[in-house]
C-alpha cells in the first residue's frame, strides 16, 4: 500500500463529502447570508479536495485525475471521517457538525505546513487560511445557538449528543500515520487532541453546552467502513459520471 | 522579439472575470513570467482553493497573448506561496474602492471569537459607521457590509493572510 497516497485519500475525501454536504443546503439556508455562507464554505472545501485528489493521482501514479478519485470510485474506497457523512439535521446541526470538524482542520493543517513534502505543506499552508474563517463562522453560530433561546439551546444540545460519538474518529491513527510520520513526510501530530479538546471546551462552555459524558464512540470512515449515509451521498455525487462517462462540463 | 516587460504589459489587460476592475496583475496572482523566444511560461496562483475563476483566468491570459503575437502559451498553477490580499497592489486597491468594493484592511486576530470588528470604511461615503452583515459574500474573497450613515449595502474584498 502506498501510505502517502492512502494518506491523501482521507484528507481529500474529508474535504469532499464535507463540502457536499455543505452544498446540498444551497437554496435552503435559513436566511440568505447563510446560505450564502455555507456555499461559500462548500467551494472552498470542494477546491481543497480538488488540489488533495490532484496530487494523490500523481503519487498513485496510474494516470487518475481528481475526477477519477471523486467520481469514480465505489463506497468503500473512500476514506472520510464518519462524522461528516452524517445527515445535515437542522442549521443548528449543521453548525454543531463544522465546529467540530474545524476545530481539527486549523491545528492538522498547522501541523501538516510543516512536512517536508512541498506539494502537502503548500496545500496546507492555502487550506489554513479558508479553515481559519470557517472555525470562527462555526464557533460564533455555535455560541449564538447555544446560548439563545430555550428551543435553539436544546436543539444545538441535542446534536452535540448525537455527533459526539464520531469525534474520537478525528484522532484515528493506525499504519499509514506511523510509516509516514517515520519517513518525515508527516509531522507530528502531538498535542492535537489536546488543543481541539480544549478550544471546544472554550467555545461549548461560551455557549452553555455540556459535554456529553458518553465515552461510546464509532468509527470506521478511515478504513472504508461507513454508515448507509456515504451510499446515497455517491448516488447523487457521482450520477452524471456514471450515467454518462467520461462527460465533462 | 518579445521581452518578459512586453509580457507583464500585455497581462494588464487581462481582467478577474468577477471583479472586473482589476486586472490579474493588480490583484498580485502572477508569479513569475518566462519568455523563452516564442515560448511563454506564466504561472499564476488562486486567491482561494476553490476559486471558480481560474480556469477562466487561464484561458483568458493564453487568448490574450495569443491575440497579441504568435507565442506558444503554457500557464501553470501553483499554490505556494499561498496567496495573500497584501499582493493586491496600490494601484489595485484604488480600483476597487472606486468600483465599491472597500479594499482589504487589517483584520483582528480571527481566533478571538467575537473579537472587535475591524473597521471597513464605506466605499461610497467614507464614513467608518459600518457592520458586518455576513462574513460570506457573493465570491470566496468578499464579505458583505453594510454603512450605517449612508445605509449603502457593499462587498468588502476580506483579508486573506
Amino acid at each position: 500500500m502506498n501510505s502517502l497516497f492512502e494518506y491523501l485519500l482521507r484528507l481529500g475525501d474529508d474535504s469532499l463529502i464535507v463540502g457536499h454536504r455543505l452544498s446540498e443546503w444551497c437554496g435552503h439556508g435559513p436566511i440568505l447570508e447563510e446560505d450564502i455562507a455555507m456555499t461559500n464554505l462548500a467551494l472552498d472545501f470542494v477546491g481543497q479536495a480538488t488540489s488533495i485528489y490532484k496530487y494523490a493521482g500523481e503519487v498513485e501514479g496510474k494516470g487518475r485525475t481528481a475526477d477519477d478519485l471523486a467520481f469514480l470510485r465505489f463506497d468503500r474506497e473512500y476514506k472520510n471521517l464518519l462524522l461528516l457523512e452524517q445527515p445535515n439535521g437542522d442549521f443548528g446541526m449543521t453548525m454543531m457538525k463544522q465546529f467540530l470538524f474545524d476545530a481539527y482542520r486549523k491545528p492538522l493543517f498547522e501541523r501538516l505546513m510543516k512536512s517536508s513534502d512541498e506539494t502537502v505543506s503548500a496545500i496546507a499552508a492555502k487550506s489554513l487560511k479558508e479553515t481559519k474563517y470557517h472555525l470562527k463562522h462555526s464557533s460564533e453560530w455555535v455560541i449564538r445557538l447555544g446560548d439563545g433561546t430555550e428551543e435553539s439551546h436544546n436543539r444545538v444540545q441535542e446534536s452535540l449528543d448525537t455527533l459526539w460519538r464520531y469525534t474520537a474518529e478525528l484522532f484515528f491513527e493506525d499504519e499509514v500515520d506511523s510509516e509516514l510520520k517515520a519517513s518525515g513526510i508527516i509531522p507530528s501530530m502531538e498535542g492535537l487532541k489536546e488543543e481541539w479538546t480544549s478550544y471546544v471546551n472554550e467555545v461549548l462552555n461560551l455557549a452553555t453546552l455540556t459535554v456529553p459524558t458518553n465515552n461510546w464512540v464509532q468509527e470506521g470512515g478511515r478504513k472504508g467502513m461507513h454508515s448507509e449515509h456515504l451510499g446515497y451521498i455517491l448516488s447523487e455525487l457521482q450520477y452524471m459520471q456514471r450515467a454518462y462517462p467520461g462527460m465533462e462540463w | 522579439m518579445v521581452t518578459e516587460k512586453d509580457i507583464w504589459n500585455y497581462l494588464e489587460e487581462v481582467f478577474d472575470p468577477e471583479v472586473p476592475v482589476l486586472t490579474v496583475v493588480d490583484l498580485g496572482i502572477v508569479q513569475k513570467v518566462v519568455v523563452d523566444e516564442r515560448n511563454i511560461g506564466i504561472t499564476i496562483t488562486p486567491t482561494y482553493s476553490g476559486c471558480p475563476a481560474m480556469q477562466r483566468i487561464e484561458d483568458d491570459i493564453i487568448e490574450k497573448l495569443r491575440e497579441k503575437g504568435d507565442f506558444n502559451v503554457t500557464v501553470d498553477l501553483v499554490l505556494s506561496p499561498a496567496w495573500t490580499t497584501d499582493w493586491i497592489s496600490e494601484e489595485g486597491k484604488r480600483k476597487l474602492k472606486e468600483y465599491g468594493i472597500a479594499p482589504p484592511e487589517d483584520e483582528a486576530d480571527k481566533s478571538v471569537l467575537f473579537a472587535e470588528q475591524t473597521v471597513v470604511p464605506c466605499p461610497k461615503c467614507n464614513s467608518r459607521d459600518t457592520k458586518m452583515i455576513s462574513q460570506f459574500g457573493s465570491t470566496a474573497c468578499k464579505a458583505h457590509y453594510q454603512c450605517n450613515t449612508c445605509l449603502e449595502p457593499f462587498d468588502y474584498f476580506k483579508c486573506l493572510r
